[in-house]
């Protein structure tokens, strides 16, 4: 299937990624040849890899092709999404040149295939809807003559499609655009595969997340989990609280997201099939929402004195639940996706315990000193805040772990490294679903092939029955944001992140880490040629593949 | 003053357009508060009438041009009319030389109303000073540039500062070098060690020999370094006053060169047949170093630096100790079967094919410690070791009087979770036991950016700050530098300064640049 010279360019292309240790002490390798040459995967270079793949040795010319809407398709040229979809793939595949003038009107020969059929099947193709984590994302994939056809029944089962297609195409030795006959029949794993990205410890221009979801999409991550603030920043714009980000941000013009930007990242990720889920976090990792919002937070005492400083939200006074109110009220309608994630992790009682308003509320409440209580009582109210907006709660697992009462359709997300399994147990015992994110804190970097530890995760590696683990519905790769900013996010990311993507889309037993070397070694290409960053320095090979 | 952090260091911050921003920190300087307004407009560089350089100087005309757009990133007009120069005197019109090692970077700055004096005794030193005058300047909220009144008498306290590229493990392509050379000189480097070839690959494009590249390279035409490249990079780095410092690296790590020169590798036995694999080169034919007295010609005519770098290091004996000619020869030279004596003549061999050519050898440390009497004049690169080992080495070396180079505790290729940068700067270089005499022949230090897990992708985050930091340490005083806190600002400040210039130098940790980089 490949042949002999394109497994040379794999070779030329991808050697040395893992290459000898020069000059390493602790892992000097004496041995002559142990330089890992990459070899050619039989699934080529898709990724992450399909549920089913069969390639025959069988190939077809891309000379004169297209992108089209088959007849029988629910969504025709009306549906937006799929046409700026067709666009992106075939100027991603063609180049934006060849667009240009008039198609070649001349006969095809046999081994050329003309046209990809998009055909949704469902009745409603919900091309201008949201994705959500019930979304059917399956599709199929026949390329054959005389044309190849892409069946799926939502458009976002089309969107993966179109990637898997895009994958699929590779030039032969004279440089024709090339595809071999092809059957694929694909969905996910599980239903929420996610990276989390945070903008309060440093700003994030709009580029760089708009970059960050396109590079998602190739690896058909389908949730952007948007940590927008935090203790050190507030760069959220709020149209009724426009003071949190004049005060909060790191500067209220230049870094800040204004209502248009947060659009455009909404509909950027739409368009790809990804979902944005907003993270408000409190009552902790509030620093930065005290500046511009007067007794939001917990004045925090020195004896009998107000030091000056100020702790979590402050649990006590009305005035907090009339602010969240509003300002939830505010972030449903920003966002449309049917969950937003509330937060609940870390909170530090100190401050708590040196007010002595508050500790005369827990004598009232009856709480003593146990102030994960108190924690408890301002999660109720918020989360019955959150539920009047019509929204579903994702919630760090501590909030779990404190024994508040949770709807029945919360998300738990967990998050502390050590135990993560037994907690995955608890939780999805207690009847709720769950995400992982645990084993992959991609912001902890490490010498040398790191990937592989997360490559080599099984999330449903925990003690419980088939309906416990029906219940993990996926797993965020996350980027905390202390030693990240545009300036180094997409390569401390990128592939990192693509192996927590393939473990959350492939089937369970895709393990075989050599092939995934292989394979991943040519998608860092495709990725580095897809010039989501500014060098496009495998451009050359991956032309040949 | 300017909101500069929001996580209450912002009072440090706004010191920093003081002489304290300047990153690596001057030896001596006085700073006031007293700030002159500067309108582009209304800048000019110019020679003082006693200097030994005028117009034409080709290094510091093209300084002043590429200094002109650092001070003034963008185009808002200055307040205030009042015009001020930046005047230089130099005593030697080293113009069209290269910088070497003997090199002079001392230079004075002196700013007042009106204008700047900066003297130097070379251009080189003339170029520290612009760089120090750049990072002098500041913009207040309104757009407006400042310079404050300062004084400065400045100088390297190493003369070797240099920064390692590998180009094998991965290909860099020419732009990513030359962005390199730039923000090398924004924090002092002076040296440019170029790791140019070894076993994965063979980029550079040999006149002599040109199938080493066509057959060693990952590609023969996208992946190399031709002629002109390397003249490039080469040019570039004089007019910032950095030097290029080949190394070809034998007789191990040298894979990729057996693929376009047949008999150059010891081939490997497997009982009494060839295995088909190769080892380090063969040290017992006379047609290797036939072949090394060429390329060593060519190397040296095409790189003008005085110093070469031969390797040596990491030779794998066993391929030698298979080859059953090159156990003859063993036994005929009298080494019974210790193979650091043939890596030792092997080497020997080499050092004086580079000595014939004028060159100054640097090696890596295995070679002084297989065998220590080597040419006086060598420059022993310390590698490996913890703390402990390398100032152990340091001593013995410069005991033995050699001249060492020191690269050990600066291997940033190597990464971890948090402020890495914080080792880099504590490094004491000089904290060894030994005389002043032996101290003395330490000339300077080296970061080192393998090339394993880096490419073009990730090489600049990877470097900046995180080599600034080794940088201060091997300019500046060490006991005005001593304490790592206080230079926490001021490197943050720096990378700023470096993000600004567009250099994606990556974050210390929480915080913001109030220019934030543009790119993705």
């Amino acid at each position: 299937m490949i042949t002999a010279l394109k497994f040379t360019l794999l070779l030329l292309a991808l050697a040395f990624a893992q290459g000898l240790h020069y000059n390493y002490i602790d892992e000097l390798d004496k041995e002559a040849g142990t330089v890992r040459a990459v070899q050619a995967s039989q699934y080529v270079s898709l990724w992450p890899l399909p549920q089913k793949v069969k390639i025959l040795d069988l190939s077809f010319k891309l000379t004169s092709f297209n992108i089209v809407d088959a007849k029988e398709s629910s969504a025709g040229s009306s549906c937006s999404l799929l046409q700026d979809a067709y666009r992106r793939y075939y100027e991603y595949m063609f180049g934006i040149a060849k667009r240009q003038g008039p198609r070649k009107s001349r006969l095809t020969g046999p081994s050329e295939l003309t046209e990809l059929q998009v055909w949704i099947t469902s009745p409603d193709s919900e091309c201008d809807g949201y994705p959500s984590v019930t979304s059917d994302e399956s599709y199929e994939l026949s390329v054959d003559l005389p044309y190849a056809v892409l069946k799926a029944p939502k458009v976002w089962g089309a969107l993966h499609g179109l990637e898997t297609f895009s994958q699929l195409v590779y030039e032969d030795q004279y440089g024709a655009k090339s595809i071999n006959s092809t059957a694929i029949s694909d969905f996910p794993r599980f239903a929420h595969r996610g990276i989390l990205l945070d903008s309060s410890r440093h700003f994030l221009p709009l580029k760089v997340i708009l970059a960050n979801l396109e590079t998602m999409a190739m690896n058909k991550f389908n949730v952007f989990h948007w940590h927008i603030v935090d203790d050190q920043s507030f760069p959220y714009l709020s149209r009724t609280f426009p003071q949190l980000s004049q005060q909060g941000a790191y500067h209220p013009y230049t870094h800040v997201y204004t209502p248009a930007d947060v659009k455009m990242v909404i509909e950027f990720g739409r368009l790809r099939g990804i979902r944005v889920v907003p993270e408000f976090d409190t009552p902790g990792h509030t620093q930065s929402w005290g500046k511009g919002q007067k007794d939001l937070l917990t004045p925090c005492y020195s004896g009998s004195k107000p030091s000056g400083s100020f702790g979590p939200v402050n649990p006590i006074l009305n005035t907090t639940y009339d602010f969240m109110s509003q300002f939830f009220k505010e972030i449903s309608t920003v966002f449309p996706d049917a969950y937003v994630h509330l937060g609940g992790d870390e909170v530090d009682f100190t401050c708590w315990k040196s007010n002595p308003d508050i500790q005369k509320f827990m004598d009232q409440q009856g709480y003593g000193q146990d102030y994960k209580k108190l924690e408890s009582f301002y999660i109720q109210k918020l989360l019955d805040i959150v539920t009047t907006t019509h929204k579903g709660y994702m919630i760090w697992q501590e909030v779990f772990d404190n024994g508040v009462k949770l709807k029945p359709d919360t998300v738990v997300h967990v998050w502390i490294g050590g135990g993560a399994n037994e907690e995955m147990g608890k939780v999805t015992a207690a009847g709720y679903t769950t995400i992982l994110s645990a084993p992959w804190y991609l912001d902890y970097i490490s010498y040398a092939q790191d990937w592989q530890k997360y490559y080599k995760v099984e999330p449903l590696d925990f003690d419980g029955t088939e309906e416990q683990k029906k219940l993990v519905i996926g797993g965020e790769a996350c980027l905390w944001g202390e030693y990240v900013d545009a300036t180094n996010l997409t390569p401390r990311l990128w592939p990192r992140a693509s192996a927590v993507a393939e473990r959350l889309w492939s089937a369970k037993d895709v393990t075989d880490i050599n092939d995934a070397f292989n394979r991943l070694s040519v998608h860092r290409c495709r990725m580095v040629a897809h010039c989501y960053d500014i060098l496009c320095i495998c451009i050359s090979f991956y032309d040949k593949l | 003053s300017s909101r500069v952090s929001s996580s209450g260091s912002s009072s440090a911050l706004s010191s920093l357009h003081t002489v304290e921003g300047v990153w690596p920190l001057p030896q001596s300087f006085t700073s006031s508060t007293e700030r002159y307004p500067l309108n582009p407009k209304a800048f000019y560089f110019g020679y003082g009438r006693q200097s030994a350089a005028q117009q034409d100087c080709s290094v510091l005309d093209a300084a002043f041009k590429r200094y002109f757009s650092l001070i003034f990133p963008d185009y808002t007009s200055g307040s205030g009319d009042k015009p001020f120069t930046v005047e230089i005197r130099v005593d030697h019109a080293d113009c069209d030389s290269y910088p070497n090692e003997n090199s002079s970077e001392r230079y004075n700055l002196s700013v007042s109303a009106g204008q700047a004096s900066l003297n130097a005794e070379t251009v080189w030193g003339a170029l520290r000073g612009l760089e120090t005058f750049s990072q002098l300047v500041y913009q207040d909220d309104f757009g407006t540039y400042f310079v404050n009144k300062t004084e400065i008498d400045d100088f390297p306290r190493f003369q070797f500062r240099g920064i390692l590229l590998d180009t094998s493990r991965h290909y860099l392509p020419v732009q990513a070098i030359l962005k390199t050379l730039d923000a090398m000189a924004y924090s002092k480097f002076n040296v440019f060690h170029w790791h140019i070839v070894d076993d994965p690959s063979f980029p550079y494009q040999s006149r002599t020999f040109p199938d080493l590249s066509s057959t060693g390279a990952f590609h023969p035409m996208t992946h190399i370094y031709t002629q002109s490249d390397v003249r490039r990079v080469i040019s570039h780095a004089r007019l910032w006053g950095i030097r290029v410092l080949p190394e070809f690296d034998s007789p191990g790590h040298t894979q990729s060169w057996g693929k376009g020169q047949s008999d150059l590798l010891t081939p490997c036995y497997r009982g009494s047949t060839p295995s088909g694999t190769f080892g380090p080169v063969n040290p017992v034919l006379p047609s290797t170093y036939q072949f090394m007295a060429r390329l060593f010609k060519e190397v040296s005519s095409v790189f003008p630096d005085s110093y070469i770098h031969l390797g040596g290091d990491e030779v794998d004996f066993s391929c030698w100790k298979s080859n059953p000619d090159v156990r003859a020869f063993m036994q005929k030279m009298g080494f019974g079967g210790d193979f650091t004596k043939l890596e030792a003549f092997y080497m020997e061999k080499i050092v004086n094919i580079t000595s014939a050519l004028k060159k100054t050898s640097i090696v890596w440390q295995d070679v002084f410690d297989y065998h220590e009497r080597i040419p006086k004049d060598t420059v022993l690169h310390i590698w490996k070791g913890t703390p402990a080992s390398y100032k152990e080495e340091l001593s013995r070396m410069t005991k033995a009087g050699m001249r060492v180079l020191l690269a050990a505790p600066w291997y940033i290729n190597h990464i971890a979770y948090g402020q890495d940068w914080r080792n880099y700067y504590t490094v004491q270089p000089l904290n060894f036991s030994g005389t002043e005499e032996q101290k003395k022949l330490v000339i300077g230090g080296e970061v080192c950016m393998w090339g394993e897990y880096v490419d073009a992708t990730n090489l600049t985050p990877r470097l900046w700050p995180r080599a600034s930091a080794a940088a201060e340490r091997l300019w500046s005083d060490e006991k005005q530098t001593s304490s790592v806190d206080e230079a926490f600002p001021r490197l943050q400040d720096f990378r700023c300064k470096l993000v600004r210039r567009g250099i994606r130098a990556e974050p210390l940790h929480v915080g913001h640049c109030k220019h934030e980089y543009q790119g993705v």
